[in-house]
């Protein structure tokens, strides 16, 4: 019923469905932050969240992969399933599911540890690797997806804090699909870093929608519409609009996407 | 008083940024102003450091240093045997003493008078002394041995500047004529002062024997009481730091516990002296004035401290870091052990270190526990039994001095603080190399 559902609204395949959320709602203690939302992620897709301020976006990424378990005043409701498996379910560990959805945060945060210690320390907790050859093998492959490789080849044991921003950045992402995820959450990953390093960044999202389902959440929708095929506006808690990110750039439904995207509110 | 008093519509001044207006100048006064309070209070707190310490060090360093009788004693086998056939043996000895003391100074052209009792009123009981070299060393007769004999605490006094020929009264401790000794054994050449090991290795002495007393045993009560304490308090502190930190809920519950852990840190210290005479020694049937009971009072006391420093050390941990590691599907434990744990780790030592300093220092809770008082034992016999047999504390121990009559312990008193403070004082440079050591960016 799910399905039939996510074919009625968006018109897709079913079977590209890699997140399938219906009626989410989140609270911050009394706080309703996020009312209502339905929405389909498409697998092998960059679909970008974008919205003013406050309008629980981010909020509704951290809950795709649970980080809001963490917030102890933070209660989600609604159902959200990955792979059509409920993600809330009690059975549900959510350090599996994190190994699986993996996220990358608006601030670059790397250990305090050497460059390979970052990109090896998910595969190491989740056992991927049964030597050190195979542990060297995952960090290189992780870091040449992360195009950073050609510029830490010859220091992985240097201090990964000690990166410029877009290359702690991108050493980050490294670290995000060093355990083969299948979906990459982005939470705006380019809003402290420079335009170099953000094309950088940018053409790495495209190369990285090859293998994963990529959701990002971006303040620029320039951003949005140069990396992203699907666009989801958020306005005040509410999934105002969802769809082809060219439909939603060129020919907004809602009045409100509307304004927002040609700089009337936000 | 504020700027934000200042009337709305102050006039704006001149609009050179050449002059300076009204309200610039006031704001200018009142920074300096302040800029020299703060001067002038860490002046004061200067100042009082710099007295304390001259006062500390001038006081103290007598107790650093003895008078010896140095002389160059030879005994035949002959007098030995002798000596060894007579009834009072100890006797013998000092009469052979004297003798060749006599032709020492004889020697030298001083003219000196004085017999066994002078002698042993200066020297102590120096037969008793020599018997006991010589029966241990037989091979030592019939050739010259170098004796330092320690003066008595009055004569060590007299040569300090502490005793006066004209404040005594003659006693069975000292006379007049005994410093005319001194100063005929000073012209002679055979009085030397040199570094008094005996204060910093030795045990506590006899309340008349100040001149014996030294520190080194309650230096290592202290040493097994922080023992007990380091094994203790860390791993309980720590554990319910990372706890309350990282994985309980925050309800009203919790609330209490961390309320009540600030108001441990504030109790009285002799407050938990009581409860461990209460608990340890009268319940659970613990040895009294054992280092072991001491440490296990001291934990409780500085439990709170590490707690609060620790909690302090994971709080300045950046969340970024946890969400990081959440994020690449590490477990709850596995952020906090493999991440939090190391990053807060100098602050957790910085404050368990500051923790063991304050409980170095402690006496009030000692003294309830009995780790005070005339510790006859000296050295435990081992390590295990350095727990639970009877010894005393180095604060507990300048408590005691202080005590006593005899003013020779009023310097023994001072130096035992010296010695205290350089242990706090190596203590915290060890904090400090720590926190160096384990600091890391991120």
């Amino acid at each position: 019923m799910m399905k039939d559902n996510a074919d009625e609204r968006i018109g897709v395949d079913a079977m590209d469905i890699k997140f399938a959320a219906k009626d989410v709602q989140v609270y911050y203690a009394d706080n309703h932050a996020i009312k209502d939302v339905s929405v389909d992620i498409l697998d092998k897709t960059v679909t970008a969240f974008i919205g003013p301020s406050g309008c629980g976006k981010s909020t509704f990424l951290r809950s795709l992969n649970r980080m809001n378990d963490t917030i102890p005043i933070c209660r989600v409701e609604g159902d959200i399933r990955l792979d059509g498996q409920d993600i809330n379910a009690p059975e549900v560990d959510p350090v599996q599911l994190r190994a699986k959805v993996g996220m990358v945060f608006q601030k670059p945060n790397p250990f305090p540890k050497s460059i390979y210690d970052n990109v090896a320390y998910g595969p190491r907790i989740h056992g991927l690797a049964r030597g050190k050859a195979e542990l060297d093998e995952i960090v290189e492959k992780s870091l040449r997806r992360a195009a950073i490789w050609d510029e830490v080849k010859d220091r992985l044991d240097a201090a990964g804090t000690g990166l410029s921003g877009g290359q702690q950045q991108r050493l980050c992402i490294a670290r995000a699909v060093a355990t083969e995820p299948e979906v990459l959450l982005m939470d705006e990953p380019c809003s402290a870093l420079d335009p170099i390093a953000t094309a950088q960044v940018e053409e790495l999202i495209d190369e990285l929608r090859q293998s994963y389902s990529v959701i990002i959440v971006t303040h620029s929708m320039q951003q949005a519409a140069r990396v992203s095929q699907k666009t989801a506006f958020f306005h005040l808690g509410n999934l105002v609009e969802y769809g082809d990110t060219t439909d939603i750039f060129t020919n907004p439904r809602d009045t409100r996407t509307e304004s927002y995207i040609t700089g009337r509110i936000g | 008083m504020t700027d934000t008093s200042l009337p709305q519509n102050a006039p704006r001044g001149s609009n050179s940024i050449l002059a300076t207006d009204a309200r610039t100048k006031k704001r200018n006064a009142a920074e300096k102003r302040f800029r020299a309070l703060g001067m002038g209070a860490i002046g004061i707190g200067l100042f009082f450091l710099i007295v304390l310490f001259t006062t500390i060090i001038r006081s103290g360093a007598p107790a650093f240093t003895r008078t010896v009788v140095d002389v160059q004693f030879t005994l035949t086998q002959a007098q030995y045997d002798e000596a060894e056939g007579t009834l009072f043996k100890t006797a013998a000895y000092a009469d052979l003493f004297i003798a060749q003391l006599g032709e020492i100074l004889a020697e030298q052209d001083v003219a000196a008078d004085f017999d066994a009792e002078s002698i042993e009123r200066t020297l102590g009981k120096v037969g008793g002394t020599l018997r006991e070299f010589y029966r241990a060393n037989e091979d030592q007769l019939d050739q010259p041995v170098n004796f330092s004999l320690a003066t008595s605490s009055r004569v060590d006094g007299y040569l300090k500047g502490r005793v006066t020929l004209e404040g005594i009264e003659d006693s069975r401790f000292l006379m007049a004529s005994d410093l005319d000794l001194v100063d005929e054994l000073q012209a002679a050449g055979v009085i030397k002062s040199e570094f008094n090991w005996p204060f910093i290795t030795g045990a506590d002495s006899g309340v008349d024997n100040p001149g014996g007393a030294g520190i080194g045993a309650s230096v290592v009560g202290s040493f097994f009481m922080m023992l007990v304490v380091l094994a203790l308090a860390l791993p309980i502190g720590v554990a319910a730091s990372i706890y309350l930190e990282e994985f309980a809920v925050q309800n009203r519950f919790t609330d209490l516990i961390e309320v009540n852990i600030s108001n441990l840190a504030a109790v009285p210290s002799i407050v938990f002296g009581i409860l461990g005479l209460a608990v340890f020694i009268q319940f659970a049937g613990l040895p009294q004035s054992a280092p072991l009971v001491g440490g296990l009072v001291l934990t409780l006391m500085t439990l709170p401290t590490i707690i609060i420093s620790t909690r302090a050390a994971l709080k300045a941990v950046p969340p970024s870091i946890r969400e990081a590691a959440l994020g690449v599907g590490a477990s709850k434990m596995q952020t906090v052990f493999h991440h939090v744990l190391p990053l807060a780790m100098p602050g957790i030592l910085t404050g368990t270190i500051i923790g063991l300093a304050q409980a170095l220092g402690e006496t009030a809770p000692l003294l309830l526990i009995g780790m005070v008082g005339f510790v006859a034992r000296g050295y435990p016999d081992g390590f295990l039994t350095g727990f639970t047999e009877a010894n005393s504390a180095m604060p507990a121990q300048i408590y005691t001095w202080a005590a006593r009559a005899d003013a020779a312990f009023y310097d023994k008193a001072w130096g035992g603080i010296i010695i205290l403070l350089i242990f706090l004082m190596f203590m915290n440079i060890l904090a400090v190399i720590l926190r160096r050591r384990f600091e890391r960016r991120w």
